[in-house]
């Protein structure tokens, strides 16, 4: 018999909020251990949350981002366990009534190379809720220790349906999420700093059949990459369990990355009674349609969304768009440029390859005390590659030409024109002077003529080389071309 | 000046002494410290007593009045905390051995509040433990004695604070009140005491017994003096969400108007049976004085009154089952010795750390909330504090003040209840009801046993007129000042 999988996640992302979720302390990554405290965040007696605003308005603009429904009254639970992260030992969280209801995450399979578009499908959310993060414990050999830094920071749990069916489609769900709410300013995402965690719920049915089998639940899952190993190892775990006629047990099993195998961490008997109530300490708060549609209004546009206007608009191709779509400012950057040429399709090759290539090489090689360099920083503005663009497209320089600029752009922030100027390197378009060398190259090189004349098509190559390196790469490459085929046929 | 007619002076009065320049604030704390130093051996109304802090907040409070920039009507004059109220620098017990060696790091914001009204905040209060009791027994560091009378409790949990305002240690003292715990044990103590509207004062830096009833309130020996320490720790507070955004009238002021005479409401339910004859008198009397005064008694109905006790003690115990998890022997707590895992540093720290009553109480509030009876106790509860709620808008549709007496007994003897819970929740029957409606109540006395116990009488208002409960109050209280007497000691 074959088994296939059902996977469903739960997807706990950290919003990007100055302060914490309940109280006013600054949020942030790296700082010294339990720095990032007060008595609200350390449960001390007598402390009380006052709820963020800005937490609750980062999870609409989410629940707009992902077509949710939109809570009309975002209420408060306690949910009642004891841990040693969570320093009340209750967690303020959302029981019956999630901020977010519904929704979906459109997302997209590999296609059979990177420059052909894969399959697009949308994957069902079943609810989005908001809660406050725990700390974080250090186990050693016969201590922990406990950092309060990311405990209270909001965090957003975002559970889809059992609506996903193989490692691959679990990647392009995390990888497309990741990509919206990075792109909205929900969160930078970073799973190395915790801001993205995933849980997964699996469980295998045999292929036909409808009804869900028993799900475990897989923690640990703290890469995108160990999602992926994780679950795979999961889903033949239990293939081969079932094929053995074993029965699945209902648990919660960890991910080891290291050995690369799950392990039992509780059964279904040994689950939490939570003792969920309403917390008496927050009032609930109406969620006005005001605010919902002045949220709307303020949406950024959908990555898969932006690059099918890129194709169907821009005509860019689409290896340019899917390396443009899944970055925000690098698409605000490519935009701008665009704005100023009418060859939209160069400008984006220019972004996705010179542009990419040169931040990457500066910041591989830049020393730690140097300051690395992204688009905000980066020395050639949008106007300033246009402006390349624009030259080669005037016929002042050869591509070739501009491609070695390039580099000197980046790091000196000179323009374009000023280097062409300095340098001496408009293209040479003076038909006299383009023939007199067409020629010299075809008497030095009779060879080469000779094989083009015969109907071998690449031997001009040689002869266009040797113009060019007689001028420096100056000279206009249509004007060579025209002008070497005209004699050679005369 | 005599420092015993100093400690036996209202707030009022001090205030007056210090505007003239008689008397300052030093010499009065100091009469204040003495007294306690001289009686507190018999009564224990205080945990802790930090004298040379007091003694420097009353020079600082000399010397702004010297330099004429005094902050306000209390600069100078000392206010008690019950041991459950936060102030940085001091201790918090809550009379608990599990925070036997916890300083509070902040002020809660009655705490900023008074001092920066001036106040000389000074010593910690005893209590039941956590809150929860009406007797002062559960305290882990020794019961509070009643001053009127050493065998007898002072009623609690607010003891300390009720019993050291009628030993006359302290001018002024804060307590809190979930079901009671302010008014029961001002009426066992002969002083005033008030709970104010729910959302009235900030909860922020109260420890927690139960979140949605919690409410901190004055004890005064004069409703004139309560209504001046209710003006200053009054108002809405951003750390607090469950604090009402409304503007704070001047209750002191608003006493000094002439009250046009109204009605009060006498409900059938709070006169039946279980009240002690000698309080029944005493409030037989009340009634004909504010007829006399021109009031018009008017007798209702509170049908949902016998569900109060039992609604309580779901809500109250769920809360607090959740509210006291944090007291946990890992960070700030006491952690059990033996303590040799994870589990255990839970399970034998709070064990050891927690009194039986506390154990009781968190145990039956979890009960409530596991899933499967979470609909039969809490929803339930919940629901049927509404009906308690709506009971109390359909009378003040009549009335304009609820009277009742505030305890069914005088004080009771150490030992009478506290073998049987039940009969001690008992002693909260009359002032339950109005924290799970969220309405104000005041405890005024009303006068003494034969044996020289005090009575004292109930009076609930309309939520957020707080102005007209102790207008309505003041009218008795100007009158007959039982609060004035002291006990000897």
């Amino acid at each position: 018999m074959k088994y296939e999988a059902v996977i469903g996640l739960e997807v706990h992302v950290q919003l990007d909020t100055k302060s914490k979720m309940f109280t006013r302390v600054g949020t942030g990554f790296g700082k010294p251990p339990n720095t990032l405290t007060n008595p609200v965040v350390l449960g001390l007696p007598g402390a009380l949350p006052v709820m963020n605003l800005e937490a609750i308005e980062k999870s609409v603009k989410v629940g707009l981002l992902l077509g949710c429904k939109i809570a009309p009254i975002c209420k408060w639970d306690r949910k009642n366990y004891f841990y040693p992260d969570m320093p009340k030992n209750y967690q303020i969280s959302q029981f019956d009534q999630p901020i977010c209801e519904g929704g979906e995450v459109e997302i997209e399979m590999p296609g059979e190379s990177p420059a052909v578009m894969g399959s697009h499908r949308k994957v069902e959310l079943t609810r989005i809720h908001l809660e406050e993060d725990v700390g974080k414990l250090t186990h050693y050999e016969t201590d922990s220790l406990v950092d309060y830094n990311r405990a209270g920071c909001p965090l957003l749990e975002i559970v889809s349906e059992p609506d996903l069916f193989s490692p691959d489609e679990v990647f392009a769900y995390l990888t497309s999420l990741r990509n919206s709410l990075v792109s909205a300013g929900i969160s930078d995402c970073d799973m190395e700093k915790g801001q993205l965690r995933c849980d997964a719920n699996i469980s295998v049915r045999p292929v036909g059949t409808k009804a869900l089998g028993t799900k475990v639940e897989i923690k640990n899952l703290n890469t995108i990459s160990g999602v992926r190993n994780g679950v795979e190892y999961e889903i033949k775990r239990q293939t081969q369990a079932m094929l053995e006629g074993e029965k699945i047990v209902q648990e919660t099993r960890r991910w080891n990355p290291d050995q690369r195998y799950t392990t039992p961490m509780r059964t279904k008997e040994m689950a939490h009674d939570y003792r969920y109530f309403p917390d008496p300490d927050l009032m609930p708060v109406k969620i006005e349609q005001q605010w919902i549609d002045r949220i709307q209004k303020e949406l950024p546009e959908k990555p898969f969304d932006k690059q099918r206007r890129y194709q169907s608009e821009m005509s860019l191709p689409y290896s340019s768009t899917s390396a443009l779509c899944g970055d925000r400012p690098l698409c605000e950057y490519f935009e701008q440029a665009a704005a100023h040429t009418n060859v939209p399709a160069k400008v984006a090759n220019w972004v996705v390859n010179d542009l990419l290539r040169e931040l990457a090489q500066n910041n591989d090689q830049t020393d730690s005390k140097a300051e690395t360099v992204t688009l905000d920083n980066c020395k050639i503005s949008p106007q300033a590659l246009a402006e390349l663009i624009s030259l080669i497209e005037e016929g002042t320089i050869s591509n070739n030409v501009a491609k070695e600029l390039f580099p000197e752009m980046f790091s000196s922030g000179k323009s374009a024109k000023e280097l062409v100027k300095i340098k001496g390197l408009e293209m040479k378009s003076d038909g006299d002077e383009i023939e007199g060398l067409c020629a010299g190259a075809i008497s030095k090189d009779p060879d080469a003529a000779d094989k083009f004349r015969g109907g071998k098509e690449g031997a001009i190559n040689a002869l266009k080389g040797a113009v060019m390196k007689a001028t420096r790469g100056q000279a206009n490459p249509k004007l060579v071309d025209e002008t070497l085929r005209r004699l050679l046929s005369s | 000046m005599e420092s015993s007619l100093l400690t036996s002076a209202t707030a009022a009065e001090l205030i007056n002494l210090l505007k003239g320049g008689s008397v300052s604030s030093v010499e009065i704390t100091q009469a204040f410290i003495q007294r306690i130093q001289a009686v507190d051996q018999k009564v224990h109304a205080f945990l802790h007593l930090d004298e040379e802090d007091m003694i420097n907040q009353a020079k600082s409070s000399d010397q702004r009045r010297a330099q004429g920039k005094s902050f306000g009507q209390l600069d100078g004059i000392p206010v008690g905390l019950k041991d459950v109220i936060s102030a940085e620098g001091q201790p918090l017990t809550a009379a608990s051995k599990i925070l036997e060696n916890y300083i509070s790091p902040y002020d809660a914001t009655v705490t900023r509040k008074l001092k920066e009204a001036g106040a000389v905040i000074g010593g910690r209060l005893n209590l039941d433990e956590f809150a929860m009791g009406s007797s002062t027994e559960n305290s882990a560091y020794g019961p509070t004695r009643n001053p009127w009378n050493l065998d007898c409790v002072p009623g609690g949990s607010s003891g300390g604070s009720s019993a050291a305002v009628a030993a006359r240690e302290i001018p002024l003292s804060l307590g809190s009140d979930t079901g009671g715990s302010i008014r029961q044990p001002a009426s066992l103590c002969g002083v005033v005491g008030m709970k104010p509207t729910y959302g009235m004062v900030s909860r922020y830096g109260l420890a927690a017994f139960a979140s949605s009833l919690d409410q901190i309130g004055p004890f005064a020996q004069t409703v004139e003096d309560a209504a001046l320490l209710l003006e200053i720790i009054s108002g809405h507070d951003p750390l607090d969400s469950t604090s009402y955004p409304s503007n704070v009238p001047s209750y002191s002021n608003e006493l000094k108007v002439p009250l046009e005479p109204c009605k009060l409401g006498l409900p059938q339910e709070f006169f039946g049976e279980g009240m002690d004859e000698e309080v029944r008198k005493s409030i037989d009397l009340v009634i004909e004085f504010y007829k006399s005064k021109g009031f018009e008694m008017i007798e209702l109905s509170l049908p949902t009154t016998d569900l109060s006790i039992p609604v309580y003690y779901v809500i109250a115990t769920a809360e607090a089952s959740s509210n006291l998890a944090r007291y946990d022997g890992i960070r700030y707590t006491s952690r059990s010795e033996r303590a040799t895992n994870a589990i255990d540093v839970y399970a034998k720290s709070r064990g050891e750390g927690f009194g039986e009553e506390v154990k009781r109480r968190c145990i039956l509030g979890a009960y409530a909330l596991s899933s499967g009876y979470y609909d039969a106790y809490y929803l339930r509860a919940q629901k049927t504090r509404t009906l308690i709620r709506k009971d109390f808008d359909q009378a003040f549709k009549q009335v304009d003040a609820i009277l009742t007496p505030t305890s069914p007994t005088p004080a009771f003897k150490f030992g009478d209840k506290s073998e049987d819970p039940i009969s001690m929740y008992l002693s909260d029957i009359y002032t339950i009801s109005t924290n799970l409606a969220g309405l104000p109540g005041i405890s005024v006395p009303c006068g003494f046993s034969q044996s020289g116990l005090p009575i004292g009488m109930q009076l609930i208002g309309q939520a957020l007129n707080e102005s007209k409960l102790l207008s309505i109050a003041h009218v008795y209280d100007q009158e007959h000042k039982y609060g004035r007497k002291a006990p000897s000691l």
